[in-house]
């Protein structure tokens, strides 16, 4: 287990979700969390890849980590306010 | 002995389940449906009646009419759940104990979690709140109009973008289009969550000259001011807002240890077991699944518990599986519609929008009472 994984708080397992979406769940369990909180999303839907990083940034959180494996990307956000 | 199987919730996925339960056991199950207030409400209804396209009798019906004579129904407000003892008790300090369990709690609305929300802003996501909005849009002159979202998850993701739309239209149709300017704040950085249904959504919303504003979580309401602001730091005006209002898992849930955070069940996403507890199911809005909370998830949901169950109650190991199927219309406003169907593997083709399944979805409004809870739509 990497340093990442043990500090993980909330892990979601959107692959195959069309709606309302990985980046979306994402919202939600930042929304629900706390500061300082990492949430996991897995994802296999290729918007993800630049959907997930355009909302970290213009929120304002953290993306710790784009973690690829075979057909999905775990992405690490933490929330940072 | 027969086996004891209890649902809680009378919406949609509870009445289904236990239609079917009683439909396939027999007499080798007592299937009981509890529910706080025994009134079943078709929820996706409440749109056309903000809208002043419907009114909101053929809303409700009363729980008892819906469900087979061999299905018990207690109104009670379930207060907590012991998985240990397997019994549910109840507010009125009655319980009632069981061998399998359903929970078919749907979600919450919690406004009061958006400061400023009450009071300020309308919803069109409980029958009260479509009446009001109703009424403030029938009294609208024109003004600044903003359609928002107030928490994730919520319940049937196209609705804030169909509203928005139906709207517009409305608006048209009554001469005040050019007074209004109409504004869609979508949390995501695209209209809809799927982005083949929001490459249809887009371009009708710039022909129709409505507004959209990207990755606009909203996170609190100034009414004296008359501004919304999002968690991504922007501020929006308005004249009327709407907006769809945060939701959580019932109390019961909470109170019962069975949620997480937010009050949603940690559920298996193919069994619809609850991670912890073997004889308990989840299925619909009441799930943490990050599928659609809609009607339609909990109705292919509850055919896999009832087929589970079944298979339980027989002593044979069941194999139905939630494949994460689900159907949902999104109306596009002008009496045109098109539909999304997906599952776990497949994701959403929805076809160009046309009167077809704007049809289609207004058959199936009107003969849903007659067809869904009942089992008669496969």
């Amino acid at each position: 287990m990497t340093l990442t994984q043990a500090a993980i708080t909330k892990t979601i397992d959107a692959r195959g979700m069309a709606c309302p979406g990985p980046l979306m769940s994402l919202i939600g369990a930042i929304r629900a969390g706390a500061v300082g909180d990492t949430v996991a999303v897995l994802s296999g839907d290729a918007g993800s890849k630049t959907d997930i990083p355009a909302w970290v940034a213009k929120a304002k959180h953290e993306l710790v980590e784009v973690a690829p494996a075979d057909g999905y990307s775990t992405f690490v956000v933490r929330k940072a306010h | 002995m027969d086996a004891k199987i209890v649902i809680l919730g009378g919406g949609v996925g509870g009445t289904l389940t236990a239609n079917l339960l009683v439909d396939r056991l027999g007499d080798a199950a007592t299937v009981t449906v509890v529910d706080p207030t025994g009134m079943h409400a078709y929820q996706p209804g409440f749109l056309y009646v903000a809208l002043g396209q419907a009114n909101g009798r053929w809303l409700t019906r009363d729980e008892r009419t819906l469900l087979d004579k061999r299905v018990e129904l207690a109104i009670e407000t379930a207060d907590r759940v012991d998985p240990g003892t397997r019994t549910v008790h109840f507010a009125s300090g009655g319980s009632i104990a069981y061998d399998y369990l359903v929970l078919a709690t749907g979600a919450r609305l919690v406004p009061e979690q958006i400061p400023g929300f009450i009071g300020a802003g309308h919803e069109f996501y409980s029958l009260t709140g479509a009446l009001r909005l109703r009424e403030e849009l029938r009294r609208f002159r024109g003004g600044r109009i903003l359609v928002g979202v107030a928490g994730i998850p919520y319940k049937c993701p196209p609705a804030p973008v169909e509203f928005t739309l139906m709207l517009e239209d409305q608006l048209r149709h009554r001469g005040l289009r050019e007074r209004s300017e109409v504004t869609l704040l979508s949390p995501l950085n695209r209209a809809f969550t799927v982005e083949s249904a929001s490459k249809i959504v887009q371009p009708i919303m710039e022909q129709r000259g409505i507004k959209l504003s990207t990755f606009f979580n909203v996170e609190a309401v100034d009414p004296a001011k008359g501004t919304v602001s999002s968690i991504e730091g922007e501020e929006a005006e308005y004249d009327l807002l709407v907006l769809v209002p945060p939701h959580r898992g019932q109390s019961v849930i909470d109170a019962s240890g069975l949620g997480d955070e937010g009050g949603w069940i940690p559920t298996d996403r193919n069994t619809l077991q609850h991670q912890k507890y073997d004889r308990i199911f989840a299925i619909g809005d009441a799930t943490n699944l990050p599928i659609s909370k809609s009607g339609s998830t909990a109705h292919f949901e509850a055919a896999v518990v009832a087929s589970r169950l079944v298979s339980l109650v027989k002593g044979i190991a069941p194999k139905a599986a939630y494949e994460g199927r689900v159907m949902c219309f999104l109306e596009t406003g002008g009496h045109r519609a098109t539909t999304l169907r997906f599952d776990y593997t497949h994701p959403p083709v929805p076809p160009r929008p046309s009167m077809v399944w704007h049809t289609a979805k207004w058959v199936f409004n009107r003969l849903y009472w007659h067809t869904v809870p009942q089992g008669r739509v496969p």
